[in-house]
């Protein structure tokens, strides 16, 4: 059954332009309309400018079953949020209709009007009802929420003393013990630290375990994949592909990563270089894992170039450097030092998979002269992302470090029931 | 349990809307006790605030008219006595009026994150201020105790006159409250329309001073403003026969208020739904 039915939402915002704000007082307002009167022709032009629409979502259809977790993705900017503004009744559609079925409720915000003078108790009691519970349902829940948000000893402290971690815990222990038929949250995991998140999607995956259907808008794509058994895809307001987590991400990944897999020049007058070499191609040539349109951390891949060498007789060898796109180099590889002729030299260097971590990445390469001379160097050659993968993992947060290798590595119990002694 | 069915569409406004504003009256009491119970937090004195606070403006309204500018209030009545009872039921109104006003751009972090009936704001606002009132009006009847000052049977139009104010407010401070989440204008202007109504109001005198100008211009609009009846009506039935009051000017007042609430609340539904686009 479908809980939830949209027909050809749109939602249209009017942005000014002159201001960078809507002409919020009453003497902008008049003097908009004396200008026109005033200065005639200017203005209209001006006016022209300042009206602009917006269509922060535009003719979305889509219709979720009940017990559905919807992943919902995209760029800053698609729409996500939009979408759950007019889901959780915040603000109406311009055009469009909506049936849903089942008490929604909407975690837009960690701690929605927590107020900085009231107590833990006090706010807990404040925000379960604007969330929408009512005071005997918080009672109910009351111990269990300052159990998970772990605050006992600040129950009666007034919430600005506490610290941003124990806020936000606090805000999101009274949201995970809602009892909703529809959860729609947004992006709250990208909050607290990575023990805390892990509990946090924890509950969501005992929640969506209970037949709930549930709403997740998330950057983080490795939490939608492994919460989430449907998908979203919004680009610039529009729902550009639906279906299975897998298939949506693999395909928002691959439109997503700044990815510049190959340059190619065709003619030595237009290449980048000197009088003495010219770069003639670079490219990134991955061995994708099971029929997949993105490189994750599995994959492994060549890193293949071709360049003019212009001189007659050259000892040269090529040194490529990859660098993490806050400029740390994560390594330099060189290739052998060799004597060539004129013509036009090729050569690849393989990188193995398990071996970079997730993240964005470039490659510079750099031809050098009787191992020591550097002719040129081509920097942020090429660009490209690796993607997370996990398996066996309940932890969805960053990965830490440059490389992820796998390492041989192993564990055993070497004596067994010491207690017992 | 039967399912709850909700349709979203452009204009439609909530076809249960007066029922969800029923279901949310828990909302409505916390969100009161939240800005009571804040209001005087890191304060020395606390709640104490809420009578120093009347009775020292009282004291002080009463040297300078009946000391200083010498106004002659109504015969058989004390003078502090009816300055209270004039400033009692105008606070009331004005601190309604004001926070009734601001109500959904100081909630704009919950306007903005969740929904509910938005008219749940105004009334926590009208609430609040009904409680404050309920303290100052316990003050009144110390004073009138004080004085030895004992009602007679008009105290029975008291709660009729008290409602009047209330919806006085409620009407007028919605209106307000709609600009104010476009034109920020209105937060300044509040403070002034305040004060002017102070002036325009039989507050520390007693309209039986302006019934002595009846044939100036001035005179017809006195009785244009609706808390004039409002004032005076209040201050009949507490102080008495005594007290000035023109009957004429309630059946103004009510004709009034009931047009504005009527306007306020239909231009309030008509635009809440897209308080958070402009907020």
């Amino acid at each position: 059954m479908a809980v939830i039915t949209a027909e050809g939402i749109s939602k249209r915002y009017i942005i000014d332009h002159k201001r960078g704000k809507k002409s919020s007082s009453i003497k902008d307002a008049l003097s908009d309309q004396f200008g026109k009167i005033f200065k005639g022709k200017k203005t209209q032009e001006l006016e022209h400018i300042e009206h602009e629409e917006f269509w922060a979502l535009r003719d979305v259809n889509f219709s979720i079953e009940q017990g559905d977790r919807i992943g919902i993705v995209g760029h800053n900017g698609a729409g996500k949020s939009t979408l759950l503004k007019v889901l959780s009744k915040i603000t109406e559609p311009t055009s469009g209709r909506i049936h849903i079925r089942g008490r929604i409720a909407s975690l837009l915000e960690v701690g929605t009007g927590f107020h900085p003078e009231l107590t833990g108790r006090e706010n807990i009691f404040l925000n379960g009802a604007i969330l929408g519970m009512t005071r005997e349902e918080i009672r109910k829940q009351f111990d269990a929420i300052v159990d998970f948000g772990g605050i006992e000893k600040f129950l009666d402290t007034p919430v600005k003393r506490y610290s941003s971690g124990m806020y936000v815990r606090l805000g999101f222990a009274i949201a995970a013990h809602l009892d909703p038929e529809i959860l729609i949250i947004d992006e709250v995991l990208a909050v607290g630290d990575a023990e805390f998140q892990k509990k946090s999607l924890g509950k969501m995956r005992d929640v969506s375990a209970t037949g709930r259907t549930i709403l997740f808008v998330s950057h983080n794509m490795t939490a939608v994949q492994a919460l989430c058994n449907k998908s979203l895809y919004f680009e610039r307001g529009q729902l550009i592909e639906q279906g299975e987590t897998n298939q949506v991400i693999a395909s928002y990944m691959s439109k997503v990563s700044k990815t510049k897999l190959l340059r190619e020049w065709s003619t030595p007058e237009e290449a980048p270089g000197n009088d003495l070499v010219r770069i003639k191609k670079i490219e990134i040539v991955p061995e994708y894992v099971d029929g997949q349109l993105f490189i994750d951390v599995r994959t492994p891949f060549r890193i293949r170039f071709e360049y003019w060498n212009l001189m007659d007789r050259a000892n040269l060898n090529l040194s490529l450097h990859l660098n993490s796109m806050t400029g740390e180099c994560i390594f330099n590889v060189g290739s052998l030092s060799q004597p060539y002729s004129k013509g036009i030299i090729a050569g690849e260097c393989l990188v193995p998979g398990h071996f970079l971590n997730d993240g964005t990445y470039n490659v510079s390469m750099m031809i050098v002269k009787d191992t020591v001379t550097p002719l040129y160097n081509m920097e942020e050659g090429l660009i490209f992302d690796v993607a997370d993968y996990r398996e066996g993992v309940a932890w969805y947060g960053k990965w830490p470090g440059y490389v992820r290798p796998q390492l041989s590595f192993h564990t055993e119990m070497i004596e067994e029931n010491i207690l017992n002694d | 349990m039967k399912t709850h069915e909700v349709v979203i569409e452009a204009g439609r406004s909530e076809r249960h809307y007066w029922r969800d504003l029923w279901r949310n009256r828990e909302l409505l009491y916390i969100l009161s006790v939240r800005d009571i119970s804040v209001r005087y937090k890191q304060t020395v004195l606390g709640t104490s605030w809420s009578l120093i606070r009347p009775l020292i403006t009282m004291l002080i309204m009463f040297f300078v008219f009946s000391k200083v500018a010498k106004l002659k209030g109504d015969p058989g009545i004390p003078y502090p006595l009816m300055i209270l009872a004039g400033l009692t039921i105008w606070t009331f109104f004005s601190n309604a009026f004001t926070q009734i006003s601001t109500s959904i751009t100081a909630n704009a972090n919950l306007v903005t994150k969740v929904y509910f009936p938005r008219l749940i704001m105004p009334l926590s606002s009208s609430v609040v201020s009904f409680i404050d009132f309920l303290v100052s009006l316990g003050l009144f009847i110390v004073l009138a105790i004080w004085y030895q000052f004992w009602p007679d049977w008009h105290i029975l139009f008291l709660p009729f006159f008290i409602l009047l104010a209330l919806l006085a407010s409620f009407a007028f401070g919605l209106i307000f409250a709609v600009l104010n989440v476009r034109f920020r204008d209105i937060g300044q202007l509040i403070p002034f329309i305040v004060q002017i109504g102070f002036y325009a109001c039989p507050i520390a005198y007693s309209s039986r001073l302006v019934e002595g100008n009846s044939g100036e211009w001035w005179h017809p609009l006195y009785y244009l403003n609706p808390m004039v009846g409002i004032i005076d009506g209040f201050k009949w039935s507490l102080l008495g026969e005594n007290a000035f009051f023109k009957p004429g000017s309630v059946i103004n007042s009510v004709i009034i208020v009931a047009l504005f609430l009527f306007i306020a609340i239909y231009f309030f539904r008509k635009r809440e739904n897209t308080f958070v686009d402009e907020i």
